[in-house]
């Protein structure tokens, strides 16, 4: 016990020795949490608009002042033509221009309805949707007020968000987070780091100590266990403090299933490390096979339903895809265990199964 | 001059002699354009949506018809009953549940104003925003085409008697891959000019030959232009391997000039390979160039636009940007592919992308040593 006591320790040292490297693994999560909570935002804010006015009348002049004085828009140029418009666009000016029809304070009064272009820069799609429906809402909004004055819309929607009634985009990227840097800490560094050994020529010298092999892995795996633990609470607590995402079920499970998936995450990189002889595989095999994954199909930032069917297939061998199930349930929905006992099942038996095949695969000799 | 062209007849073997550089090469491209466009969609489409019919009406079919015609939902059907309705909510069954609750079809014949009930998961809060935004514009198409044209009900009734129309320029079918691609070409030229550039020099630290060339005659420039000037060429051919591949596979259109495209591009090589100059110079070992290059590259790669608007960020986020090259050469290929922006067009871009590269190129030559 004292032998392995001292080999911990010396791992330890040598984590916390590279202290660049250490700076860095606290830093992401913290970095891209604030980075997602600040600023991205899928809102439209400020967007700047042009406005194309062949009227000139009262009405379109008060219509572009309340665009103007919404905090959605900037008004920022008035265009004499589609011309002039369209090299507005191409300079990246705008966003989206609004064009005012000839006589439109008449048609306004004569036919009850005059016509409101909207053009929009659609190389951006969801923002051209979103810009499009608040200019229209603003527009509507106008039209209720000045020209039919109290007749209320005849079919409307009464939302109801559930989980999220504010539409926080903190609800999504704190749990995806907290995958990912799981895994960029177990997984990715544990499998350098044992890579590196094997590199080093120094993986010999530990073969041949009297340490078992067990207590090699253990002692190689502990340190990272130890560092991914801090950063969840790390995560969870900025999550909470700054950005109000709650933890509306029990927080015992909540730890006990992140601590599986560090397990998952710790075997998964034991198994990469058993079959790579540099750490530059080590890497590109962890960046390729374990983060994007664990990026991209995972319901992270975006959504698994509307991806092709293959990618949805293979979403299903990713165990982050997994682990945000349950954490988003047991954090956002307030779930207990019945709810998720399919997941902890499915990570649970993950787990095994690296765990055996790395012990059958963790050679005590070189070749 | 015969000297650098010996170098980079060496640095070229020595790149394509790495067994991993090949299908870093060849299949990144690929790997990037067909995985991550697909994967990395926001665009919604099919997106489960249960509907309660408690009317069972002319009017509720309708409105149920045009839910079905539509591409951005799959329909479900459910009787009410509430608790069935959270449990599907709560197991993720579905996305979101729409209520057309009794009397719909008496109540908008009768002038009565309807509320729909629409409970929507919004954990994701971006796509709960966009589903709420479609439902309306389905309602509102609704009535136009089912109440106003074929019932003939007064349109006196109606909300707006201003006719908004909506015209989509430079990407009319709202395609998303069309906007994701030129984001993806951008990542993939930066990895090429910042991982490939820094984890090349400093693998030659790490074994040591670097102090080989070290003691050789050859001049601090004559080494570099022969460290940089294959990736400037292999950045260019990334680049248009990627364009290839989204023009036949994914049909993205090309508006702009392939002569501004490529300008654009040398400079922002210029300028990524010298930020990996900048990190091999302070980097020991591999391991810790890929994790300050990581790090740096989530920062700059996120605040750049690819998936969410510049213009939304907070005020200290722009200022950010305005020393981050990825954010420029983002909207330079977005503009330049999509809407075919010139040169003059893009002036602002072009001078900032300069002035970025010589700084950090001669930074980067300034700071490194031949010497250990």
């Amino acid at each position: 016990m004292k032998r392995f006591s001292g080999f911990l320790l010396k791992e330890f040292l040598h984590i916390i020795r590279d202290t660049r490297t250490m700076l860095i693994l606290f830093l992401i999560p913290i970095f891209q949490i604030l980075i997602f909570g600040y600023v991205i935002k899928n809102e439209v804010k400020d967007a700047k608009i042009g406005i194309i006015d062949m009227s000139h009348d009262n009405v379109t002049e008060e219509i572009t002042a309340r665009l103007d004085a919404a905090v959605d828009f900037n008004v920022v140029r008035e265009y004499r033509n589609y011309e002039e418009a369209e090299s507005g666009f191409r300079a990246n000016e705008i966003k989206a221009v609004v064009v005012f029809a000839d006589n439109f304070a008449n048609d306004l009064g004569k036919y009850r309805s005059a016509d409101v272009q909207i053009l929009l820069d659609a190389s951006d799609p969801n923002l051209a949707n979103l810009i499009n429906s608040y200019i229209s809402v603003i527009l509507n909004k106008y039209s209720h007020e000045k020209i039919q004055t109290g007749t209320p819309a005849l079919v409307s929607t009464e939302p109801r968000m559930w989980f999220n009634e504010n539409l926080h985009s903190a609800y999504m990227f704190v749990p995806g987070t907290m995958a990912l840097i799981l895994m960029l800490i177990t997984a990715l560094m544990s499998s350098i780091s044992i890579a590196r050994e094997k590199e080093n020529g120094t993986m010999e010298i530990l073969l041949v100590s009297p340490l078992k092999p067990i207590q090699i892995i253990l002692g190689k795996l502990t340190p990272y266990a130890v560092l991914s633990i801090v950063n969840v609470i790390s995560i969870l607590v900025i999550g909470n403090v700054v950005f109000g995402v709650p933890v509306n079920g029990s927080w015992v499970l909540l730890l006990l299933s992140s601590f599986l998936f560090i397990l998952l995450a710790l075997s998964l990189g034991l198994l990469v490390s058993t079959v790579v002889k540099t750490q530059q595989t080590a890497m590109f095999i962890s960046i390729l096979g374990l983060m994007l994954p664990t990026m991209l199909l995972s319901g992270f930032i975006f959504p698994i339903e509307n991806m092709p069917v293959i990618l949805q297939y293979l979403s299903y061998i990713v165990p982050a895809k997994y682990f945000l199930i349950i954490i988003k349930s047991i954090m956002l929905k307030g779930l207990g265990l019945d709810y998720i006992i399919n997941e902890v099942l499915i990570l649970i038996s993950i787990t095994v199964g690296l765990i055996a095949l790395s012990v059958l695969k963790f050679k005590t000799r070189l070749e | 001059m015969r000297t650098v062209l010996i170098i980079l007849r060496k640095e070229f073997k020595q790149i394509f002699r790495d067994r991993m550089m090949i299908p870093i090469i060849f299949f990144m491209p690929f790997v990037q354009t067909l995985i991550l466009v697909y994967a990395a969609t926001l665009e919604l489409k099919n997106t489960n949506i249960t509907i309660v019919d408690i009317d069972h009406s002319d009017f509720s079919r309708h409105l149920i018809a045009k839910f079905n015609a539509s591409p951005f939902f799959k329909v479900n059907y459910q009787e009410y009953n509430y608790s069935l309705i959270e449990d599907d909510i709560l197991k993720d069954e579905t996305k979101s549940v729409l209520i057309i609750p009794a009397n719909f079809e008496k109540d908008i014949r009768s002038g009565v104003p309807v509320n729909l009930q629409m409970n929507i998961n919004a954990i994701d809060g971006q796509s709960a925003g966009l589903i709420n935004i479609y439902v309306n514009q389905i309602l509102s198409g609704f009535i136009k085409e089912e109440l106003v044209e074929k019932t003939a009900i007064n349109p006196g009734l109606l909300p707006a008697s201003i006719n908004v129309k909506s015209r989509y320029w430079y990407n009319e079918e709202l395609n998303f891959k069309h906007f994701m691609l030129p984001g993806i070409l951008v990542i993939l030229i930066s990895m090429i000019s910042i991982f490939l550039t820094s984890l090349n020099l400093v693998k030659e630290k790490e074994r040591g030959t670097i102090e080989q060339i070290n003691v050789t005659p050859i001049h601090k420039w004559q080494f570099l232009i022969g460290k940089m000037l294959p990736f400037m060429i292999i950045g260019i051919f990334e680049l248009t391997l990627g364009l290839s591949i989204g023009m036949l596979l994914f049909n993205l259109p090309f508006a702009g000039s392939v002569l501004t495209l490529f300008v654009f591009t040398l400079i922002y090589l210029f300028a990524g390979i010298g930020m990996g100059l900048l990190i091999s110079d302070f980097a020991a070992t591999q391991q810790q160039a890929m994790f300050t290059i990581f790090f740096f590259f989530l920062i700059i790669i996120l605040m750049s636009g690819i998936f969410t608007s510049v213009e939304s960020m907070p005020d200290w986020a722009q200022s950010v940007n305005k020393v981050n090259p990825v954010y420029y050469f983002m909207r330079i290929l977005r503009s330049v592919i999509l809407k075919g922006s010139t040169i003059s067009d893009l002036l602002n871009e072009f001078i900032a992308l300069i002035i970025f590269g010589i700084t950090v190129m001669s930074f980067a030559v300034w700071r490194y040593r031949k010497t250990v």
